[in-house]
């Protein structure tokens, strides 16, 4: 199938999130949108799967203009989408999945799964995909998912295939597989369309590049290009994409823990006896691929979970068992994973966010009452010292760029004094400009002697920052490893493999 | 949520995060909705109601069956119909220009004050409990009770009056508090959903109060078997602020400095501050510090008091014959639609209130003097809270720029 994209564009009231876009993607080809959250990536895709109307512009399929007034119409034109977020049923079998929406039925009704599953069978040894139809969505890896997704379209006889940011959940492992699998795609004759903004992955697999930049079209490039070009063309200026930094001033061991464990109330164990130590003006990164654990040691930590035993001492001071609150007001600096759920009231304004965990005490409170002057000139100063693009301290934090509700979030934990950092995936859906700016500061704060337990599933990030690594599997620890250990053996370790396995 | 959020919730069709349960998605919907949709469901709620009393009106319906031979007559009975309800409407709410002195003149809008008083504060506490995400539908139950708190120390004291009000009202606050709070703690230990207990509390309070109004030795009123208290001791009634020839008393003075209170509580205290932040995103309230369980027992302790006030001010200052199981007269429940037409905003509640207080002081006169049932005040009540929670629906009749970001 061979798409046209005319001049799209989409306006969310006075935001123009795609600007006359126009792209052409041809049979056999893997074409990359590449450019960052907000650039308006993934706007781009939904008009196309007809979940948005674009205000102007058309869509055309093999030279034939169509409209799409849903995502049915889109699929039904041989459009298959696979998105970051898995749409699939847990408790359904794999071809229960594939054939929902679309299920065959014999007489009166009478639902056909054994077409369903023959279905499966046939386009899983197509494409060697290795999938039973008869497993469970719940106990597959997220690899073998994404391939369920992959399957669903197809089923569908999804001629082109758009992969929004499919790489975000993956190991480094199943990403190379799902490179392999594109690969594939793309013999069989398939257009793909491919969003991402992690260069590397780009150079790899890509026929063709498009960048987009804030709704445009900033240029298209060739897989060639040097991941320092791609990256200012993204971003519009030079970036440095490398994280300087000096070998850490080794302090005492300032965090502790010892023998962790964390259960959730369905009793399945989500850290499982783990022991380590965070010493004073060092990084210690937790590698690991998201769901082994990592959300709930952080959470221990900050006393957010219920159910913890063992032990988390901060200069000698057992935290287990203390408020949330209490443990704030220990110096500890927490940006969460997930900053929409943890970090902000997206319908507070920036200064309001800016007060949230010290809505105690001074210096912003005094006898139950806000001193809105104070926050006001702290929060004009902070704007200014984080980098923070707003209108003004009264933006909502909800109207932010992911990099800037970031760095409202970075710069409320950084603005005070701390004995111990937790920065939970801090980069998460940020832009690269952004990240640049948030990777200075963390590591500004480890140079002043704070020690940061730092988690995050981009083996990049990790390495940059690291001064250690601990990688997590299943809630335990694979063991703990220099920041130069290869990332291959780093990929393996994730996956559970201890290391003498691999560097032998 | 913002074009910028668009671009990244938006893979899915449903574009709702389904985080924080479904009542408040939908209290967050009505409370960040703007103004206009406030004024246009009104406006929209006042047509439907002119088509319902146009096709109950006898003489609409006579002139209908001939519309085609005359349509004069049937355009004419409608705007009689109409007009004179709504004419005997404001007559009865804002002024009357029949009556013979300026005192009588004014007097509709005295009453209509008297009456939004107690939905002004129960709005209020109905509506600080929006602000942290709870719905609190035992509005009844906390103005029953603190009504009889008030009203026993009403009757069965006998102190100067400067003491004895003060006291009064005390004691139906510290009630109501400690009801609503009741509701909250339930909440916070257990995780009992607050409607829930809210509507079961109502139950509670009201078969108390039945019982305690039947039994001598409780509050029931010395030779009487009715189940109704003693009337209130002079001392304890609140004053006529406008001399005697008004019904108007001290209440309204009361529900003013509340909306002042309350304005205060929201805008400039903490406790207002992580008020608001539990209710728009009680994770990030958690994750911050602040005990979510102990906001809400510390909320609905002050939605239960401010309700209370409502339920004070009926007792002590409108009906002042006697405490009796119906003093509530519907208000708790009138207050969750003030709360949700103010947008859980204390001026928003303040002018909700006057509405419907003057929805209430004309409603009568609509009765009297048009013969239209003041069950269609109720109706067009019911429809402006309908409109309100349907923006869509509103946006389509008048032709407003759909909002597709959203």
């Amino acid at each position: 199938m061979r798409l046209v994209l005319r001049g799209i564009t989409k306006r969310f009231g006075a935001t123009v999130a795609s600007d006359g876009i126009s792209l052409t993607v041809e049979p056999g080809e893997i074409h990359c949108l590449l450019g960052e959250n907000g650039a308006g990536k993934s706007t781009l895709m939904n008009v196309l799967y007809g979940l948005y109307h674009a205000d102007s512009g058309d869509i055309e399929i093999d030279g034939e203009v169509r409209r799409f007034s849903g995502p049915g119409d889109a699929m039904a034109a041989g459009i298959g989408m696979v998105h970051q977020h898995f749409m699939l049923i847990g408790v359904f079998t794999v071809a229960e999945n594939v054939m929902l929406g679309n299920e065959p039925t014999g007489f009166a009704g009478r639902l056909d799964l054994d077409a369903a599953r023959a279905r499966v069978t046939e386009i899983s040894a197509r494409f060697g995909f290795n999938v039973d139809p008869d497993a469970l969505i719940e106990d597959l890896p997220v690899g073998v998912q994404q391939r369920v997704e992959i399957i669903k379209a197809l089923s569908r006889d999804a001629e082109l295939l758009v992969f929004d940011e499919p790489t975000a959940v993956l190991t480094p492992q199943e990403t190379d597989e799902l490179m392999e699998i594109m690969r594939q795609l793309k013999a069989s004759g398939k257009a793909i369309v491919f969003i991402t903004h992690k260069l590397r992955e780009v150079r790899e697999v890509a026929d063709r590049i498009t960048v987009i930049r804030l709704g445009k079209v900033v240029g298209e490039a060739a897989p060639t290009a040097s991941n320092a070009e791609l990256a200012s063309m993204m971003v519009g200026r030079p970036v440095e994409l490398v994280v300087s930094k000096s070998a850490p001033r080794l302090g005492d061991e300032a965090l502790v823990v010892d023998d962790l464990r964390v259960v959730d109330a369905t009793g399945h164990v989500h850290v499982d006896g783990i022991s380590f130590s965070v010493r004073a003006g060092e990084v210690l990164a937790v590698a690991g691929v998201q769901g082994n654990g990592q959300t709930e040691l952080t959470e221990a930590i900050l006393g957010l979970q219920d159910r913890v035993s063992g032990s988390i001492r901060l200069h000698g001071t057992e935290l287990v068992g203390r408020s949330v609150r209490a443990i704030l007001e220990s110096e500890v600096g927490f940006i969460p994973e997930d900053r929409q759920v943890d970090g902000l009231v997206p319908a507070f304004t920036i200064a309001e966010n800016l007060m949230l965990n010290r809505s105690f005490s001074s210096p912003f409170v005094k006898n139950g009452v806000v001193l809105i002057g104070a926050l006001r000139d702290f929060a004009e100063t902070t704007m200014t010292a984080y980098d923070i693009r707003a209108r003004d301290i009264d933006t909502l934090a909800g109207n932010l760029s992911g990099g800037n509700q970031q760095k409202v979030v970075v710069a409320r934990e950084l603005s005070r004094d701390l004995k111990l950092l937790v920065a939970a995936q801090p980069t998460r859906g940020v832009d690269v400009g952004s990240i640049e700016f948030i990777h200075k500061q963390i590591v500004a704060a480890r140079d002043s002697g704070v020690p940061v337990l730092l988690v995050s599933t981009e083996l990049d990030e990790v390495v940059a920052l690291a001064d250690r690594i601990m990688v997590l599997y299943r809630g335990r620890v694979v063991a703990i490893v220099p920041p130069d250990t290869p990332r291959e053996t780093l990929g393996l370790m994730m996956t559970g493999d201890r290391p003498e396995d691999v560097v032998a | 949520m913002s074009d910028m959020t668009a671009n990244e919730v938006v893979e899915a069709p449903a574009p709702e995060p389904p985080q924080p349960g479904r009542t408040h998605s939908v209290l967050y919907r009505i409370a960040a909705g703007n103004a206009l949709s406030g004024v246009l469901a009104v406006v929209l709620a006042f047509l439907v109601g002119s088509v319902m009393i146009a096709a109950t009106d006898p003489a609409v319906r006579e002139t209908a069956g001939y519309f085609f031979a005359r349509p004069s007559d049937f355009f004419g009975a409608l705007g009689m119909a109409v007009g004179g309800a709504y004419e005997a409407m404001f007559r009865g709410a804002v002024f009357n220009a029949r009556a013979d002195t300026l005192a009588g003149q004014v007097r509709p809008l005295t009453e209509t004050l008297k009456y939004a008083a107690p939905l002004i504060l129960a709005g209020l506490g109905v509506g600080v409990g929006f602000r942290a995400g709870l719905f609190n539908i035992g509005g009844r139950g906390q103005m029953l009770l603190a009504g009889a708190a008030a009203g026993w120390v009403g009757f069965a004291f006998d102190l100067p009056a400067i003491v004895h009000i003060p006291l009064a009202i005390l004691a139906g606050i510290a009630v109501g508090a400690l009801w609503g709070a009741l509701a909250g703690v339930l909440k916070a230990r257990t995780g009992a959903h607050e409607v829930i207990v809210t509507i079961m509390l109502n139950y509670v309070a009201y078969y108390l109060l039945l019982y305690a109004l039947s039994r001598k030795f409780l509050l029931q009123a010395p030779g009487s078997s009715n189940p109704q208290s003693a009337p209130m001791a002079q001392s304890a009634i609140l004053p006529k602020i406008l001399g005697d020839q008004y019904n108007l008393h001290l209440g309204l003075l009361l529900a003013l400095v509340a909306v002042a209170a309350v304005w205060w509580l929201l805008n400039r205290s903490t406790l207002g501050y992580r008020i608001r932040a539990v209710g728009l995103n009680p994770h990030a309230a958690r994750a911050a510090g602040v005990s979510v369980g102990r906001t809400y027992t510390q909320v609905m302790a002050i939605a239960g008091g401010l309700v209370g006030l409502a339920g004070i001010n009926q007792v002590l200052g409108t009906v002042t014959s006697g405490i009796t199981a119906d003093l509530d007269a519907g208000i708790g429940f009138d207050a969750i639609t003030v709360a949700l037409l103010g947008r859980s905003r204390p001026v928003g509640i303040l002018l909700a209130g006057l509405l419907f207080g003057a929805f209430k002081a004309g409603g009568f006169t609509m009765q009297t003097s048009q013969d239209i049932s003041v069950d269609l005040v109720l109706v067009v009540q019911s429809l402006i809270v309908l409109f309100l929670a349907a923006p869509p629906l509103v946006r389509a009749i008048f032709r407003l720029p759909r909002k597709e970001a959203m």
